[in-house]
């Protein structure tokens, strides 16, 4: 049995709208939006690694390897810049990032 | 694998990069007194790298993965003393306000490399690298202010549309690899020229555009664009006002014009409609802003609006346009910016526009300052401004089909005019309120400097910067 290129394609795109409709609905906390950014960071590497198998071409799974190196380091800086908004509000609600407006 | 051609083509990125590791290495022993050491450092970094950019090796390195050509030289020298004069604005302004930390100049080192990856990224994978370099810094560097919560708050704002944007951007990629084959540029124009572009192609395009239209922060995709500019400290607001929009418009210029040549139409009519609503959304949303740094971000939109203009002309002529008008525009921002860096009232910065109010008898040097650059870019002929629109719209109408598109961006760069002359009548024609502290010698020398260049200067700079700007749009190899 084999699993055909449409269904990694349908997986991935299901992961990316989950993905973001995660960031733009969900009301309650910002780690949240950092685990929808996670999500849609690894759709986008379930899309690469499927192309990659089905163009028979390594690029796909090195474009990839580079994903996941920069989605670390960005985890890293969002989580710093997290730390820094707790220390200033006392609080990580994503209606409470309101002091700017218009 | 030794010191070879590629290694000499991709000069400029080495010593950024090794210059920006050994300057941390020196901040970190140094302690802190390392502030002053690693900003002179870090500026001398820059200029060797600006040289090596300019005299340095051109040609296709790394399996075509990275260009240097006229174009990308071209920019990586504009971008590099953009961010030599952003360290020194902000060096001094850190250590006023009490927080030299020497993280802040590797940080726009970091960014400048980041940058000049993006101007000659020839492959989808060197473009996000260079992307996310430049991004990863500047939301660092937005949440500088450690202790200020609206610097907090903007940097989180900006790192999660900015990760959104990048991953929209990599979707594109990814679509745009698996339907054409290969994630470099050259590649994917040569399976598009067989025939029509397919859809899953034109999808991740569309993707690739709207990833592409948050870094330069054009409208519909503008929303962090206001909160940013006025969260992040001002010498940050004026770095991310100037250079990266350079490097992400010279990105989407050669992301176009060698991956898409063969599909001109189809992207031409997207950037001209993103263009339309960044000309309108700046104009509109500056009308209500009474905050500066906030009317700089809505005029910055407005900006990046005619700069796509120039862009969605699909010509060499409109590259050598964008390319114009984006240095121009660099030099009035700056130049705005470092006014809002000289002006303080009692310890507190002047950024609302009432608090301006009678500024030409109190700080007439900077209240003229502030005129000419307003002036310059809402298009007052003959300052800088004007010539940088004359160059858009001239090559928006002599594209065919594209005429109404420059009468629309003229009709709305006049009612953008009404906010640039309501500041200039508060400056010139309102009560004064009271005394400005005396301003610092950097701001006033990169102020006055900048209205310097909007006039009578730019009448010099143009006779130069014409034929580079000529060289490097026909470095994108359109007709």
């Amino acid at each position: 049995m084999s699993v055909g290129l449409p269904s990694y394609l349908a997986v991935a795109a299901a992961l990316f709208t989950i993905g973001v409709f995660g960031i733009f609905v969900n009301r309650r906390n910002i780690i949240i939006v950092l685990m929808s950014i996670e999500l849609i960071l690894l759709a986008v590497n379930i899309n690469f690694v499927a192309f990659s198998v089905f163009l028979h071409d390594v690029v796909g799974q090195i474009f990839a390897m580079f994903v996941l190196t920069v989605a670390a380091a960005e985890a890293a800086v969002g989580l710093a810049i997290l730390v820094t908004f707790f220390r200033n509000r006392g609080d990580i609600a994503v209606d409470h990032a309101n002091m700017m407006k218009g | 694998m030794g010191f070879d051609s590629a290694h000499l083509i991709a000069l400029p990125e080495l010593v950024l990069a090794l210059g920006a590791i050994l300057l941390l290495v020196v901040g970190a022993f140094l302690g802190k007194r390392s502030m002053a050491v690693v900003s002179g450092g870090s500026v001398i970094v820059l200029l060797f790298a600006a040289i090596a950019a300019g005299l340095g090796a051109k040609g296709v390195a790394f399996n075509g993965a990275f260009i240097a050509d006229d174009a990308s030289v071209f920019s990586k020298v504009a971008i590099y003393i953009a961010s030599a004069v952003a360290i020194f604005l902000g060096e001094r302004w850190l250590t006023r306000i009490g927080n030299a930390k020497f993280e802040y100049p590797v940080l726009v080192v970091l960014a400048a490399l980041g940058m000049g990856m993006m101007v000659s990224a020839g492959d989808l994978i060197s473009l996000y690298i260079g992307i996310e370099l430049q991004s990863l810094a500047l939301y660092v560097l937005c949440a500088f202010q450690r202790d200020d919560a609206k610097a907090s708050e903007s940097a989180l704002k900006y790192f999660v549309l900015g990760a959104l944007s990048s991953g929209l951007l990599l979707y594109g990629s990814s679509l745009i690899y698996g339907f054409a084959g290969s994630t470099h540029f050259a590649d994917i124009a040569a399976a598009a020229s067989h025939g029509s572009v397919s859809a899953g192609v034109i999808f991740g395009l569309v993707f690739l555009i709207c990833g592409l239209a948050f870094k330069v922060s054009a409208a519909p995709f503008h929303m962090w664009t206001p909160d940013v500019y006025e969260g992040a400290p001002t010498p940050v607001a004026a770095f991310l006002a100037a250079a990266p929009k350079l490097a992400a418009m010279v990105l989407f210029a050669r992301v176009l014009a060698q991956g898409f040549a063969h599909a001109i139409p189809e992207w031409s009519q997207v950037v001209t409609a993103v263009a339309l609503i960044s000309v309108t959304v700046g104009a509109l949303g500056g009308l209500v802003q009474k905050n500066i740094k906030r009317l700089l971000a809505y005029s910055s939109i407005a900006n990046i609006g005619y700069a796509l203009l120039g862009l969605a002309s699909g010509s060499q002529q409109g590259m050598q346009a964008m390319l114009m008008f984006m240095v121009l525009y660099m030099i009035d921002v700056t130049g705005f910016f470092a006014c809002l860096l000289a002006l303080y009232r009692k310890g507190e910065p002047m950024e609302t526009l009432p608090s301006l109010a009678g500024l030409v008898r109190v700080r007439p040097g900077i209240a003229i300052a502030l005129t000419i650059l307003s002036l310059s870019v809402l298009g007052l002929p003959p300052l800088s401004g004007f010539w940088a629109k004359f160059y858009v719209f001239r090559a928006a109408v002599s594209t065919p089909g594209m005429g109404w598109q420059a009468v629309y961006g003229l009709v709305f760069s006049v009612a953008a005019a009404f906010y640039y002359l309501r500041m200039i009548k508060t400056m010139w024609f309102d009560e004064p309120i009271g005394e400005t502290d005396v301003p610092p010698a950097d701001a006033r020398i990169v102020a006055l400097g900048a209205a310097a260049f909007a006039f009578p200067l730019v009448m010099i700079g143009l006779a130069f910067l014409d034929p580079l700007t000529a060289a490097a749009a026909k470095a994108f190899g359109l007709a």
